[in-house]
């Protein structure tokens, strides 16, 4: 939970919020002609050439019936205003500023390691793996906050699927794009970068873990992980690594960016769980954005029913 | 500097000090406190009470180098600024984050070292708060004045650390003032052994609190 200097900036260097939505609907309109072209060309099913105000190109999906019910989706503004993306920055305002002008198109990701397909594949391909999916999931950060996201993906076992995993593949291990001329962040020591993530197979062939491309019915927001990135909703958030190159079969349990940086807080498992706490703060409760009390943090971030067989007989505690 | 330019420079120094609190308000009034208001407003109230309380320690030094012996007629506002903006914080912390929850404010204050140190360092200014009038200072003697209000630095130390150790990954700002807060001790440390050489053994104690 970082903080923003106030005398970073006065008040008359910060742009006016017309203007700077001005600017951005045009920024906006001029790269929807780039979009607009590529979209005709590669992927005219997946993406319609429209928008809206900011700047997000509209996806086609169905919604899923893995989906969390009953609850309040964040609004779009808080869940791209409010992010944590190292990359971009530590203070939670920085990644919407600081990854405006992010390039994701071309991107690849490479599917790799234990596998009898390796594949290389842009994002209208991966698209065409598994048909797009809304999931709303809660997603619970380490930090003590939540949100309520509407994301928009496909399962990542139809990714790994296709790649025909070894039988000795045990593990999944992602990578997020080096880039320290595009992402500032990485240009400071604050993480061993690139950022790194990882998956024991089985949790990366639940059907609820997904690779998202979009959220509230558009493609992904720069600050959120764009053009691509992991979600686990029974994991912290700092587990759902974003802008994604590659994703590798391993037989050994990976190295994962957090966990390298400090053992004792981070494990490599990172499920929520109210009962063993942060070491320097508790996790028993947690704000949801948008309310003013806080509310009890829920096991497996209230999806026990559909994991918690993932980790019978296994000490949570240690494993944490 | 004559009585005149002080009051003005006061005027400045108390529109100077309610900016972060003016800032809140005016992004209360605007829905700017961003996604998660309760944390932002924390945060503010507890960068700027170190930043004052860093502030009002750094007046002896820059009085002493510059010459400047009006600016002593400044110090005791920083610190109470900074005491302002110190109980801001803990008061969001206790009313606005934790809502009166006792128990778990207890469990937080012995078992997670941060808050520990937290509410030490505000403890800490208590007393100090307190005594900030001249005649406390009358009432107490000018020598255990001085001796009481060097709780600041210990104060000060406490809510680097707390800031330090609230931190995820990346510690420029707490290292920031952590280099500054310092300076600033190693300054006295360098002052009082130079006059502790020159008064002898004898006179030490007495020379390091002329030296306040």
């Amino acid at each position: 939970m970082l903080i923003k200097k106030p005398e970073d900036f006065k008040y008359s260097e910060i742009t006016p919020k017309n203007v700077y939505l001005n600017r951005r609907n045009f920024i906006a309109a001029a790269g929807m002609v780039g979009v607009g072209l590529a979209a005709t060309k590669l992927i005219p099913d997946m993406l319609s050439p429209e928008t809206n105000a900011l700047g997000g190109t509209k996806l086609q999906f169905t919604k899923s019936d893995l989906s969390t019910k009953g609850e309040e989706l964040t609004p779009y503004k808080d869940i791209t205003s409010y992010n944590n993306f190292y990359e971009f920055g530590t203070h939670k305002d920085e990644p919407a500023i600081e990854a405006k002008n992010f390039k994701t198109s071309p991107w690849t990701v490479s599917i790799e390691g234990l596998v009898k397909k390796p594949q290389k594949l842009d994002l209208a391909s991966i698209m065409k793996v598994s048909p797009l999916e809304e999931r709303v999931y809660r997603m619970r950060c380490v930090e003590g906050w939540s949100m309520v996201i509407p994301w928009i993906g496909i399962p990542l076992n139809a990714i790994i699927k296709a790649a025909e995993p070894t039988p000795k593949a045990k593990y999944v291990a992602f990578q997020t794009l080096l880039d320290p001329k595009q992402m500032p962040g990485q240009r400071e020591e604050i993480l061993n970068w690139p950022y790194i993530e990882g998956l024991r197979l089985d949790e990366a062939m639940h059907p609820l873990t997904i690779l998202a491309v979009g959220l509230h019915g558009e493609t992904l927001p720069n600050q959120d992980g764009a053009p691509i990135r992991l979600v686990v909703p029974w994991k912290y958030g700092f587990k759902g690594i974003k802008s994604i190159v590659k994703i590798s079969l391993v037989e050994k349990q990976p190295p994962t960016a957090w966990n390298v940086l400090a053992p004792s807080e981070y494990g490599f498992y990172s499920n929520v769980n109210p009962d063993v706490d942060h070491p320097r703060w508790s996790q028993a409760t947690e704000r949801r954005i948008g309310e003013f009390r806080r509310r009890k943090t829920l096991m497996f971030n209230g999806y026990a029913d559909q994991v918690a067989k993932l980790y019978s007989g296994m000490d949570l505690t240690r494993n944490y | 500097m004559k009585n005149k330019h002080i009051i003005w420079l006061k005027v400045v120094a108390w529109v100077v000090c309610l900016i972060s609190l003016g800032d809140l308000l005016y992004r209360y009034f605007t829905q700017n406190l961003s996604a998660n208001p309760i944390e932002f407003v924390t945060n503010e109230t507890g960068q700027t009470a170190l930043k004052l309380l860093i502030a009002s320690l750094a007046i002896t030094p820059m009085r002493k180098l510059s010459g400047w012996n009006w600016l002593i007629r400044f110090r005791r506002l920083l610190g109470l600024f900074a005491f302002f903006y110190a109980f801001l914080h803990l008061t969001t912390f206790v009313v606005l984050d934790k809502f009166f929850d006792w128990q778990e404010m207890l469990r937080d204050v012995t078992k997670r070292p941060f808050i520990t140190v937290g509410v030490l360092s505000f403890v800490l200014m208590v007393p100090l708060a307190v005594t900030s009038m001249a005649w406390a200072i009358r009432k107490m003697g000018g020598k255990n004045w001085n001796l009481l209000h060097r709780l600041a630095y210990a104060s000060a130390v406490l809510g680097v650390i707390h800031f330090w150790w609230k931190v995820k990954a990346d510690i420029t700002e707490p290292a920031t003032f952590g280099a500054i807060l310092a300076i600033l001790l190693i300054y006295r440390i360098v002052v009082w052994s130079r006059s502790r050489l020159k008064a002898g053994a004898g006179t030490a104690a007495k020379a390091a609190l002329a030296s306040e």
